[in-house]
């Protein structure tokens, strides 16, 4: 039989944060380039996330913080999903992160971060290249 | 298979890929399903049907928690739909069911319906047996939003939950056929609103009027999700179901008939994807196609050219042999 090959994305909002318009327009975008995309809400725990892209099968996972607290949030997702064996999992980050932390957040695991501006195509084109197609 | 022997063994990821695969309908499914039958039967389904925004997530997620409190462990499988444009979806039925993210005894699944039109993804029952294998004591499937005929549901469940809300409609609706039919148990919820009492009346009024099953009185119960009123109650009411099924033997017959269908089901869906696969190989199908867009022929005829084309059969008659 064919298979389908869909693109599974998890969309997450981790810590003390409750702007989520970024990760909403995303959210619609990525489905609009056929993707299917689970939104777990705001205020989520590292352990939640990686509870949920484990349970999902995901190939991506979506971390949007605007908090200020990626530093200590976006690297904990990263090695929970290693400790549960899922580090083919595709990280990305974005929201209002400074550049400087940039180099810091992709030593941690993290494999690519969008800021404000960036557009949903290059997002998209970005996982769509980067997801292995096992 | 490694990725069986792990998951009966409790491991989520494992259950996690196992359910994907199913829903890719990848080549060993047939080899992951013999291997998990011997462990099937042990779990309750629940589906959970109604109209978009009724609050079947939300019901669901109450209803986890009273189960959980019962010490029961619980699967959930929640349908949303895919865009019929792009393909892709947006799955959020797990917002609502946020509190069990990290407990061990609850695993939920989002699946996208893709090219199904029946409510349900069409792995939604492949994965009710995973998780039925996997040891949890109840799986909860929750349909997308429904209107009044997308009914899979009844074919994945054991007990069929009907979500309406003070909106839902009158009489008139009530007495429709589809959705009304499958109930087993009907939930008025957001029964705050007004209305309420009246819907409640109304599918009470609609169930004196239809013929009586002597085993089994379809409840109609009011409850507000969000204030975990009239959950517990829901729990009892989907034991009693239970214990009625099993008593007349109605539980039985009621998975023989699934099974049944099922069978019909994979068959068919097996053939035609392999008799399409060989007519686009022949490239019969794309003149056929490219005639019936041109509107040189009727659509009927033109599938009739290739059901009866000879060529087709012999050469599928000859791909078995060699396979064997």
């Amino acid at each position: 039989m064919a298979e389908e090959r869909k693109i599974r994305v998890l969309m997450a909002k981790p810590g003390l944060d409750g702007h989520d318009r970024g990760a909403r327009v995303l959210t619609l975008g990525l489905r609009d380039e056929g993707m299917e995309v689970i939104y777990t809400g705001l205020r989520q725990s590292p352990e939640m996330i990686v509870q949920a892209a484990v349970q999902e099968d995901v190939d991506v996972v979506g971390l949007s913080c605007l908090s200020g607290a990626h530093k200590t949030l976006f690297p904990a997702v990263v090695e929970q999903l290693k400790a549960k064996g899922a580090e083919g999992v595709v990280v990305i980050g974005g929201g209002i992160i400074p550049k400087e932390d940039v180099p810091f957040l992709k030593d941690s695991g993290i494999n690519a971060i969008f800021g404000p501006g960036t557009s949903v195509k290059e997002i998209a084109n970005y996982i769509k290249e980067n997801v292995k197609q096992n | 298979m490694e990725l069986v022997d792990k998951m009966l063994a409790g491991n989520e990821a494992s259950l996690a890929r196992l359910i994907t695969l199913v829903e890719r309908e990848a080549a060993e499914v047939p080899q992951i399903m013999s291997r998990i039958y011997p462990n099937l039967g042990k779990a309750y389904s629940v589906g959970f049907t109604g109209p978009p925004g009724a609050g079947k997530s939300s019901l669901v997620d109450r209803l986890t928690a009273v189960m959980r409190g019962k010490g029961c462990t619980v699967g959930i499988i929640a349908c949303d739909p895919s865009s019929p444009f792009s393909g892709g979806a947006v799955l959020g039925d797990r917002i609502r069911m946020q509190q069990h993210y990290v407990d061990k005894g609850v695993f939920i699944r989002s699946l996208a319906t893709r090219d199904s039109r029946g409510g349900l993804s069409r792995a939604a029952r492949g994965a009710v047996k995973l998780m039925d294998a996997s040891g949890k004591d109840f799986v909860l499937v929750e349909t997308v939003g429904v209107g009044q005929t997308e009914l899979d549901i009844v074919e994945a469940a054991d007990t069929t939950v009907v979500i309406l809300v003070p909106e839902a409609g009158d009489a008139i609706q009530t007495m429709k056929a589809g959705l009304l039919e499958i109930a087993d148990i009907f939930v008025v919820n957001k029964a705050d609103r007004e209305g309420a009492d009246g819907l409640v009346a109304e599918l009470e009024k609609m169930l004196h009027q239809s013929p009586k099953q002597e085993w089994w009185q379809v409840p109609v119960l009011m409850t507000q999700a969000t204030k975990d009123i009239g959950v517990r109650e829901l729990y009892e009411s989907i034991l009693k179901h239970k214990e009625a099924l099993e008593q007349t033997g109605k539980l039985a017959l009621h998975r023989q008939r699934q099974r049944r269908s099922e069978f019909m089901h994979t068959i068919q869906q097996r053939l035609v994807a392999r008799i399409l696969k060989l007519v686009e190989r022949e490239g019969s199908m794309v003149t056929s196609l490219e005639r019936v867009e041109k509107g040189d022929i009727d659509p009927y005829s033109a599938s009739m050219e290739i059901l009866n084309n000879k060529n087709l059969l012999r050469q599928w008659l000859a791909e078995l042999e060699q396979e064997n």
